[in-house]
């Protein structure tokens, strides 16, 4: 592993780019941290939930009164309890987590029930009768969008068309991106290549599967414990859809064991809390692997078609790609952003990309790192690598050719200011893995990925207590080790040790709104807000060095932990300390407490390249990952080891997904895979070391140059992955997963042919 | 239903509660004896987040009945650490920085220290097939193996 500076910012740092321990650590070797299920409360019960398991069907009648009649049981609650709220971001989000004329997947909420113990929970379920008129359904994208097919929704008309469609559609919407002019572009080639793509729908694989603690009475008042990645927006949603004022839903945001986008909306927190209403009782609801599965988001499975164009000597003319995502039984699939992020690598002069949101007989997905864009990036980077092969050129020199700098106008509108992408592919033109030897069946593939990083709405409070040390609130749950970060930038900018600063993550009632942590977005915008509410806190304890000397405030400067006279003419005053101001806090104007909020703006995009070296065996058709290399613009790497952790973890999802991990539906509907000895995620025993390089292009719109990290490296990995196994075969893989019996027919066809 | 009564070992502590039929031994460490270390993340066996030891023995402690405990010693993640010092695997990921979210790490502790037990100097290929059982969907297992591997350094040192 290594971190190389490309380019050296203006500032030097003290504690940024160090690698102490994590302030959550000790908690997580030992057992104590508390995750979602690992909290109780007096009098507490356990609610369960009763799905469908039929993908399309009437829900003709719900009969509860066997349930009800058994002892412990407290409560149950249906469709009949929650009211269609007026706020259309919430009709979707309450048709889903409990189904109201229709069940839409394997798996849809019908009721749920909360008793005194989960074994009687279990009985009072069985108990539940649902009569069900079943319907036809449809799970596959390019059949959901065919005339004819099941109807989901009725009066879906399809956005975005040049007509108003007249008829009803399980297309959503038509989105389009691109500038210049396609058809002469492709005029201008001198080879163009066209293919097809498809890649199957996989799950985000959080191992805590969803569980919360709701605890509400009758008069309103509630309190929610959750695994989230978002505890703000968890409770936005949960007062709107169970009509309570935000102010009274305090939720609290648990120990995190994993989301990936996964834990970006809600699926059992509002029957929780509507079972706890009911009651009168605290209800704890936690997933089993199986609900996981059925009623939670995987992402979208899509079926692409991609062309390019361009001249003998390397320059691309034109570029295309139509985008068909499927993203279960409700409109949201991330087909914009797949279509925004496909060509976001390249300086292209004529590009189009058109994406479709389509609906199916399946669960809703849900965001999954970089949503929509390791596919797109899968077909895309697949037609790039045959071009490059096509015109006799390297793979990584035709990409640097072509490659998008700052200045150029990206295929999705804005226009790029300094980023990576270049320095990536040099590097990894450079790197001793590109130059290693091959031995029989292997192969090398190469591919590119882009990822927007989101900032958005943030609030950060920093309090300076009595003995000088910090307590920072943060209201962002920590997926990654952001505490760590969070900590170490209110060190750096306090001057002040590491360990002088607690972070925590502050339940709802203690800041203002959060953003969900999502969209790599945390480091990037809470790391911002530390920083200025650093700042705020040291204009108040120069302001109250100043007040002790008698002294302007702008007569006082902060350096390395202390106020000093901000030169001769101020005076000569010895510094004072932090645990020095704090002291005398009281005689100065009480406590001191830095603040700050923002809807930020100004996240850096950023890009990676990967090279991944792999080995078929022409027997079976198994792929085996023999050495993989992660080389990334970090902007600013606060803590390089959890940059490289989530380097190395991005990579690793994608070689689940590329060759591995599916979402498999049966002529039934219904998924037959739902759990982890089925749909199978990457072993340590499947892997070798992934090596990480962590370059640095400070982002102009961070103090520190800070990007985003997290979800960049899952976009090149399914690419990556796919022209190294292409390579090895001797024939194009165009389908994901990449599993044995694909392979192996892809050798066959290839050899007879 | 009536419930089982059951005398068993924890960590070294003498325990006894009663359950369920058919009430898992994770089960009855969650929720009866408030040993939330072990985690659920299937409950059939493919996570390793419920790792324990029975009698010195690597298991799964969700597919295991609470009333097969009777007579049992049982390891689990809380008994790692010698009071305030911590076992060199604990050590090790930290100073790897070989977790991220955390929920893997009870399991993959408990079961890595059964490796070691067993193998005191394995090869990094051991290491990752004693630790396939072990799901972690974060890490990529990079910075896991590395801890690991580093831990039997050091205790073969001791």
């Amino acid at each position: 592993m290594s971190l190389q500076t490309e380019t050296e910012t203006k500032r030097s740092f003290n504690q940024i780019g160090t690698r102490p321990v994590r302030p959550d650590g000790i908690d997580k070797v030992t057992g104590r941290a508390r995750f979602g299920a690992d909290m109780e409360m007096p009098g507490m019960l356990h609610g369960l939930v009763l799905r469908s398991p039929h993908p399309h069907a009437k829900v003709k009648s719900i009969d509860i009164s066997r349930a009800a009649k058994l002892a412990g049981v407290k409560a149950i609650v249906t469709r009949d309890d929650f009211k269609m709220p007026k706020d259309k971001d919430l009709v979707d989000i309450c048709a889903n987590i409990m189904a109201r004329d229709k069940v839409l997947y394997d798996g849809h909420a019908v009721a749920a029930v909360a008793a005194t113990t989960k074994a009687i929970a279990r009985e009072a379920l069985k108990r539940i009768k649902v009569e069900y008129e079943i319907l036809p359904h449809v799970t596959d994208v390019d059949e959901a969008m065919k005339p004819g097919a099941p109807i989901l929704h009725k009066g879906m008309r399809t956005g975005g068309m040049d007509t108003k469609p007249r008829k009803d559609s399980n297309v959503v919407k038509r989105y389009k991106f691109g500038h210049g002019d396609v058809e002469k572009g492709f005029k201008q080639a001198d080879i163009v290549i066209e293919r097809s793509f498809k890649t199957a729908a996989t799950h985000q694989g959080y191992i805590e599967p969803h569980a919360c603690l709701a605890s509400i009475g009758p008069d309103g008042q509630g309190d929610l414990w959750v695994c989230t990645q978002g505890h703000y927006m968890v409770r936005n949603v949960c007062a709107g859809l169970l009509g309570l004022d935000v102010s009274q839903l305090r939720v609290t945001a648990s120990e995190i064991g994993g989301g990936f986008g996964g834990k970006t909306t809600v699926f059992i927190e509002p029957l929780a809390l509507a079972l706890s209403r009911k009651a009168n009782r605290p209800v704890k609801m936690v997933m089993s692997r199986d609900e996981v599965f059925r009623a939670t988001g995987p992402t979208s499975s899509t079926s692409m078609d991609v062309k390019i164009g361009a001249t003998k000597d390397g320059r691309i003319t034109a570029a295309h790609a139509e985008l068909r995502f499927q993203g279960g039984a409700f409109a949201g699939s991330p087909v914009s952003m797949g279509a925004m992020t496909a060509f976001a690598c390249y300086d292209l002069k004529n590009v189009q990309s058109i994406g479709y949101d389509v609906v199916t007989n399946r669960p809703k997905q849900a965001a999954y790192r970089a949503p929509g864009a390791p596919m797109a990036a899968f077909a895309v980077e697949s037609v790039i690598d045959e071009l490059a092969s096509k015109l006799g050129m390297d793979g990584l020199e035709f990409r640097i050719l072509n490659a998008a700098g700052e200045g150029t106008k990206s295929s999705y509108g804005p226009t790029f200011g300094p980023i990576g992408l270049k320095t990536t592919l040099e590097k990894a033109k450079s790197h001793a893995h590109n130059k290693a030897k091959l031995g029989k069946n292997q192969g090398r593939g190469i591919a590119c990925g882009f990822w927007f990083n989101f900032a958005g709405n943030t609030c950060v409070s920093l309090n300076l207590q009595l003995d000088g040390t910090i307590a920072l609130s943060v209201g962002t749950p920590d997926i990654g080790g952001s505490r760590a970060s969070m900590s170490l930038m209110a060190a750096e900018e306090l001057g002040v040790p590491y360990d002088k600063v607690r972070t925590i993550v502050a339940d709802t009632a203690s800041l203002g709104y959060n953003d969900v942590t999502d969209g790599s977005r945390t480091t990037f915008a809470a790391g911002l807000a530390t920083i200025e509410a650093a700042r705020d806190a040291i204009g108040k304890m120069c302001g109250r060095a100043a007040k002790v000397w008698g002294i302007p405030a702008d007569a006082v400067k902060w350096e390395n932990g202390y106020a000093k006279p901000a030169g001769p003419n101020a005076g000569a005053f010895k510094p004072m300390s932090m645990a020095e101001i704090a002291a005398i806090a009281h005689k100065t104007g009480g406590p001191i407490a830095g603040h700050y909020e923002i809807n930020a703006d100004g996240a850096g995009v950023s890009f990676a390249t990967h090279i991944v070296d792999s080995e078929v065996d022409p027997e079976t058709g198994r792929v085996t990952i023999l050495r993989y290399t992660v080389l990334q613009d970090a902007g600013k790497a606060i803590h390089p080891d959890y940059v490289e952790g989530q380097y190395q973890g991005g990579a690793v999802q994608g070689i689940g997904w590329a060759i591995n991990e599916e979402y498999i539906y049966g002529e039934d509907g219904r998924l037959q895979n739902a759990g982890f000895l089925d749909y199978r995620i990457p072993v340590a025993s499947d892997l070798p070391m992934i090596d990480t390089v962590i370059l640095e292009i400070p982002n102009p719109g961070h103090p520190y140059g800070v990007r985003g990290v997290g979800e960049t490296s899952i976009v090149p990995p399914l690419a990556a992955i796919a022209n190294s196994v292409s390579n090895a075969a001797g024939v194009r893989l165009t389908e994901l997963p990449m599993s044995p019996p694909k392979v192996l027919k892809a050798i066959g066809e290839h050899n007879r042919a | 239903m009536s419930q089982i009564h059951v005398s068993t070992t924890i960590n070294g502590d003498q325990a006894e509660f009663l359950c369920d039929a058919d009430e898992t031994l994770l089960d009855v460490l969650r929720d009866r004896l408030g040993l939330t270390g072990s985690k659920e993340g299937c409950g059939t066996g493919d996570c390793g987040a419920c790792s324990v030891t029975v009698d010195g023995r690597l298991v799964c402690s969700c597919l295991m009945l609470g009333a097969e405990a009777e007579g049992r010693e049982i390891g689990t993640i809380e008994g790692l650490a010698n009071g305030d010092e911590l076992h060199p695997l604990q050590t090790k990921f930290l100073e790897h920085a070989a977790l991220q979210c955390g929920i893997c790490t009870p399991g993959f502790l408990v079961a890595a220290k059964s490796l070691l037990e067993h193998n005191p100097k394995p090869t990094e290929t051991e290491v990752r097939y004693w630790l396939a059982g072990n799901l972690c969907r974060c890490t990529g297992y990079d910075k896991i193996v590395r801890a690991v591997m580093d831990a039997a350094k050091e205790m073969r040192k001791a």
